[in-house]
């Protein structure tokens, strides 16, 4: 007889309906919301915080540099003729967030190596930098006046490189091409790795409480222990499927509602880091990088990305479930987990290591490739090097090595699943399991 | 074919750790078959494989003449002695789904669910979750759940643990009218009290094998040991006693009686009737009491377990 859907159905539904699942699905996307608002409320408020930066400069060479901006004004002291002590007593007077003394020097040469920040605390990076490349834009710009340019020659002799990458198939790419592979990769590698972890423990849970609760030995004189190790493997995992659903939906419409009622751009959640990338952007030219950015998702191997995916995802997830139903079924509470967890976890973090390291550096290196056909590592692994193109073949034997393996996972885990889910009492060790398998 | 379930030469291998040896049993149709043997001694494992639970390493199992398939497993009801029901479930979803993974349809299922519920008078547990029950009302619906698919064949390993005298007495009439209706039983149990109550058959299991099996009545008249109570009355007991320790085996006895008289256990030999016994003692003394001491279950057990 089969049971399957019967065993399936029964598994979803006393998930979905437990209460605890209830609160995670609804309270999660919240409680993530809520704290990338509040994120982003506080850098704003950082932000949005007038300041004013007092310009000593004794030179007079970078007159007319500074422009005020929406938070910054600068407060140009050289013509008040102060010295530096007098002006750190003004500034501080005034509590300004700072004082940028360019001491007095008679050659342009000198003038980098004689400037001064003066503050109460130590200033931004954000700041600094930005002080930074105006002043030696200036004093570029002057040094080659001196030599006889003229600004215009200078704007002109402005060039911006974008090598344009191409493989000898006639295939275009480029840096950002990269930078976008690696995020969808990543975003891959880094969902199905959640995955596993969340709903590979709620399925060794699952079998534990059967144990428990004794109920397993009423259920296995109904059916097979396989069936029901594979019914509780995909009802969980469709179980996961919806609150990762819900999650995601859920997510995206909260994300919307509170930017439109706080005005806050949740998307510029913006920390020093990316303001100097957003800066350095700039200097390439925005415009071309969100060009740029278009063409190379449009770039992206889309058809095979989607399917590689799904097969590498629904393989890689159940290979370790079915590891995760079989230590369930070994032990008696959960605290003894533990010492079967490692080995599971250890592959997991490994393929994401080499996901992380080895991916970026060079996607189709010797570690690289190994590690995108051993099965433990392979779905992680693979899905983060299928945006860069792998060839099919090299899919299709990796994902037939992992089915093949999930296949041996099944019987192994099933011969586990059939003797310790009837073992009470004592937890076994490595060489008892062993033993099981010859039950 | 009188017999429902034929387990023939069964044996079963843990690693180096041997189960059960060549066990051969046969349940007659329409009885009630006590299974029975000191703790770890192969009972559930043997019970187990009529299950389907465990494969036998050799022997095999007919359950009304056909070797036992997949699709036994509507014929057959087990209660576990590790049992136990989905703690956060609700009893009716509960006991519906246990009845569809036996086979039976959905609506079927809840016919026989609600004939069972009113008979058992636990009708307004239908949305209750188990963990809001006691374990003796847990038990009850297990036991319904067990029984609910009209099973040929019940197992029941230790029915009555975990219920007190009045549902532990309820239950067993429930047994015994669904043996009555034509069920066959397996029961299995250390209370002996209940095998003398209940069992037709028995056999008894230990270290893996079987050392006895047969009708309960043929196994006591083959332990009888010709001994009997005797009460007696007499001015003169010690007299009385030594004339009767001249001509018969006394040992002493240990049963209850009203008044404080002599009182023995005699054991004759086979020559003897027990009307020789009756007459010679009459002439002596007055006889209130007159037994003749059948070997218990109990007894059995004991003895049959210490001489292997």
């Amino acid at each position: 007889m089969n049971h399957l859907p019967l065993i399936i159905k029964r598994e979803y539904l006393t998930k979905v309906k437990n209460k605890s699942f209830i609160i995670m699905t609804f309270l999660s996307p919240l409680i993530m919301i809520a704290l990338i608002a509040v994120v982003a409320y506080l850098s704003q408020l950082n932000n949005d915080k007038l300041r004013t930066i007092s310009i000593l400069d004794e030179t007079g060479f970078l007159d007319g540099v500074f422009k005020n901006t929406d938070n910054t004004t600068y407060s140009d002291l050289s013509n008040m003729g102060l010295n530096l002590k007098d002006a750190i007593t003004l500034v501080k007077k005034k509590e300004d967030y700072g004082l940028l003394h360019i001491a007095k020097v008679n050659e342009l040469e000198a003038v980098s190596k004689n400037i001064k920040f003066y503050s109460e605390d130590s200033p931004s990076l954000t700041i600094i930098s930005s002080l930074e490349r105006k002043i030696e834009k200036r004093l570029r710009e002057m040094k080659l006046q001196n030599d006889g340019v003229t600004l215009e020659q200078i704007e002109a002799s402005k060039t911006y490189v974008n090598i344009a990458q191409e493989s000898f198939e006639g295939e275009k790419t480029s840096k950002i091409d990269n930078v976008i592979k690696l995020a969808f990769g990543g975003i891959a590698g880094y969902l199905l790795f959640m995955f596993i972890i969340i709903y590979g423990n709620m399925i060794m849970r699952s079998v534990i409480e059967e144990k428990t609760s004794r109920i397993i030995e009423v259920i296995i004189s109904s059916v097979k222990p396989v069936q029901l190790m594979l019914g509780k493997i995909v009802g969980t995992s469709l179980a996961g499927v919806t609150q990762f659903a819900i999650w995601v939906i859920l997510g995206g419409v909260l994300m919307v509602v509170v930017s439109a009622i706080f005005g806050i751009d949740l998307s510029q959640a913006s920390t020093p880091q990316q303001e100097l990338m957003n800066q350095a952007m700039q200097a390439e030219g925005a415009q071309a990088m969100v060009e740029n950015v278009i063409t190379a998702i449009g770039n992206l191997p889309m058809l095979n990305l989607v399917f590689a995916f799904i097969f590498f995802f629904i393989g890689g997830y159940l290979l370790y479930s079915s590891l995760y139903a079989a230590i369930g079924a070994a032990v008696d509470n959960e605290t003894d987990t533990q010492q079967f967890m490692l080995p599971i976890l250890m592959p997991l973090i490994l393929a994401v290591y080499v996901g992380v390291f080895t991916v970026i550096e060079d996607p189709h290196g010797t570690v690289s490739t190994v590690f995108s056909f051993i099965p433990f590592t392979s779905p992680v692994v693979m899905l983060m090097r299928i945006p860069f193109g792998v060839p099919l073949w090299q899919q299709g034997i990796s994902l037939l090595l992992l089915i093949g393996t999930f296949l041996f996972a099944v019987w192994f885990a099933a011969k586990i699943y059939r003797v310790g889910i009837l073992m009470y009492g004592k937890k076994p060790t490595y060489k008892e399991i062993f033993k099981w398998l010859k039950y | 074919m009188n017999n429902l379930l034929v387990a023939d030469s069964v044996s079963k291998n843990f690693g180096n750790f041997k189960a059960l040896n060549e066990v051969s049993i046969a349940v007659p149709k329409g009885s009630i078959f006590g299974l029975l043997g000191p703790n770890g001694a192969g009972k559930t494992t043997l019970i187990r494989i009529i299950n389907q639970i465990t494969m036998p390493d050799s022997g095999t199992v007919n359950l009304d003449g056909q070797i036992l398939k997949p699709e036994h497993v509507k014929d057959i009801g087990y209660l576990p002695e590790e049992r136990g029901l989905y703690k956060s479930m609700k009893v009716g979803e509960q006991a519906l789904y246990l009845a569809q993974l036996k086979g039976m349809s959905k609506s079927e299922a809840k016919k026989r669910l609600k004939y069972w519920f009113d008979k058992l008078e636990i009708g307004d547990w239908w949305n209750k979750k188990i963990q809001e029950l006691s374990k003796g009302q847990a038990q009850k619906i297990q036991f319904v759940v067990t029984v609910l698919h009209r099973p040929k064949l019940l197992i029941f390993d230790e029915p009555f643990s975990g219920f007190d005298p009045i549902n532990a007495n309820l239950i067993k009439d429930e047994i015994l009218q669904l043996r009555d209706e034509g069920a066959t039983v397996i029961f299995s149990t250390h209370r002996m009290e209940s095998v003398e109550e209940l069992c037709d058959h028995i056999a008894l299991i230990h270290k893996s094998n079987k050392i006895l099996d047969g009708k309960l009545n043929d196994i006591k008249r083959q332990y009888k040991t010709n001994t009997f109570e005797v009460g007696l009355q007499s001015n003169n007991s010690d007299m009385v006693v030594n004339q009767i320790k001249e001509r018969f085996k006394v040992l002493p006895a240990t049963f209850r009686n009203l008044n404080d008289d002599i009182k023995l256990n005699v054991k004759i030999d086979e020559n003897t009737s027990s009307n020789d016994l009756l007459t010679f003692l009459a002439s002596k003394a007055e006889v209130h009491h007159f037994v003749e001491v059948i070997p218990t279950a109990n007894d059995i057990f004991i003895q049959t377990v210490k001489n292997n």
